[in-house]
């Protein structure tokens, strides 16, 4: 199923061909790195104090949810990679894609222009989940308040064992070159 | 452990225009490491000040983005009870929210509506504000049980289109 709902912005035309060929290609395909528990999910609904009875009570959660569910709203959390790691080396980054377009693109500066997540099927305890990066738009040259720069739209897809769709969180960026660079 | 509260509410109990309750809470400093480490964000704006003046040029750590969708989450099922199910969550950070703040949660249903497999969805305009000034917008379309007996989180796949 898409998550999407409308159309993205249309693809500018001065593209290098690396960036072009990036578009509507699923990239980094990647399982998460640890497995998907209630620890997690008890420390972000202490964090915020939701005390929603489908992640306390397991006779409510059983009752509603079919057993144990994580918020959906953690879908990221299940991709951070851990602080360290043995054999790990230099800085670990989500998103990959978005750091190779702001490579490809020359442009060494980048925001979030605007996130929004869509979600699917609940995340489970004892859950292995996959996600794939997909651009899905990448925009003209412009002058923006922070410089000359493109935005682009990325979709991160996030499925289940089982090969359902657990959500799509669709993250537009501005990447942009400060006037003095 | 006394019985749990299950109730919730029904698409019959809500209408368009229809404000949802304010919630209102105190931020400190451990609200915001609290919820950056729940939410594996490691980055140090979150968690170390020095970081925070000195390479972003703000005043303090400050809330970070995963951590807010926790809490407009947790704000809507307060609302809706357990078997109201988030479908679609978009917000934007205008501003950033410190320790001593006291985030202020409000939110209107915009729109009301039945899709092609029956499940009842309200769309709902969301807003986080500190001492009157807007800090975060977001507007979210979450699920309602027509009545008693429905649940939408027995949705999959072609019944489940948010």
């Amino acid at each position: 199923m898409s998550a999407r709902d409308s159309q993205t912005g249309s693809n500018a035309t001065d593209l290098p061909i690396e960036a072009q060929r990036m578009i509507d290609t699923p990239l980094y395909e990647e399982p998460g790195e640890f497995p998907i528990e209630l620890g997690y999910v008890y420390n972000t609904c202490a964090a915020v104090q939701n005390g929603n009875p489908i992640f306390w009570d397991p006779a409510v959660a059983e009752a509603i949810t079919g057993g144990a569910i994580a918020p959906p709203t953690m879908m990221s959390v299940w991709f951070r990679p851990h602080y360290w790691a043995p054999g790990a080396t230099g800085e670990r980054k989500a998103l990959q894609t978005h750091f190779d377009l702001k490579q490809i693109l020359d442009l060494p500066e980048a925001v979030v222009a605007s996130n929004e997540a869509v979600f699917g099927e609940p995340v489970r305890p004892g859950d292995r989940l996959t996600t794939r990066q997909i651009v899905r738009s990448i925009g003209p040259l412009k002058q923006t308040k922070l410089g000359t720069g493109r935005f682009w739209t990325i979709d991160v897809e996030t499925t289940n064992q089982h090969g359902e769709w657990v959500g799509t969180e669709i993250y537009t960026m501005l990447g942009y070159r400060r006037p003095e660079q | 452990m006394s019985a749990t509260d299950v109730s919730g509410i029904t698409a019959a109990d809500i209408a368009e225009g229809q404000e949802l309750p304010a919630l209102r809470h105190p931020v400190s400093a451990t609200t915001i490491v609290l919820g950056a480490l729940a939410s594996r964000d490691w980055r140090p704006m979150h968690h170390d000040k020095d970081f925070a003046v000195e390479r972003n040029g703000v005043k303090n750590i400050f809330i970070n983005t995963p951590n807010n969708a926790a809490w407009f989450e947790r704000y809507i099922t307060d609302w809706t009870g357990p078997k109201g199910r988030l479908g679609r969550l978009r917000f934007e950070m205008k501003k950033s929210v410190f320790p001593g703040d006291e985030m202020c949660f409000s939110g209107v249903v915009r729109k009301l509506a039945r899709d092609s497999a029956g499940c009842d969805w309200a769309d709902l305009e969301l807003t986080i504000s500190v001492d009157g000034e807007v800090r975060t917008t977001g507007r979210a379309r979450v699920a309602i049980p027509a009545d008693p007996a429905d649940n939408p989180w027995t949705r999959k796949g072609e019944r489940w289109l948010p």
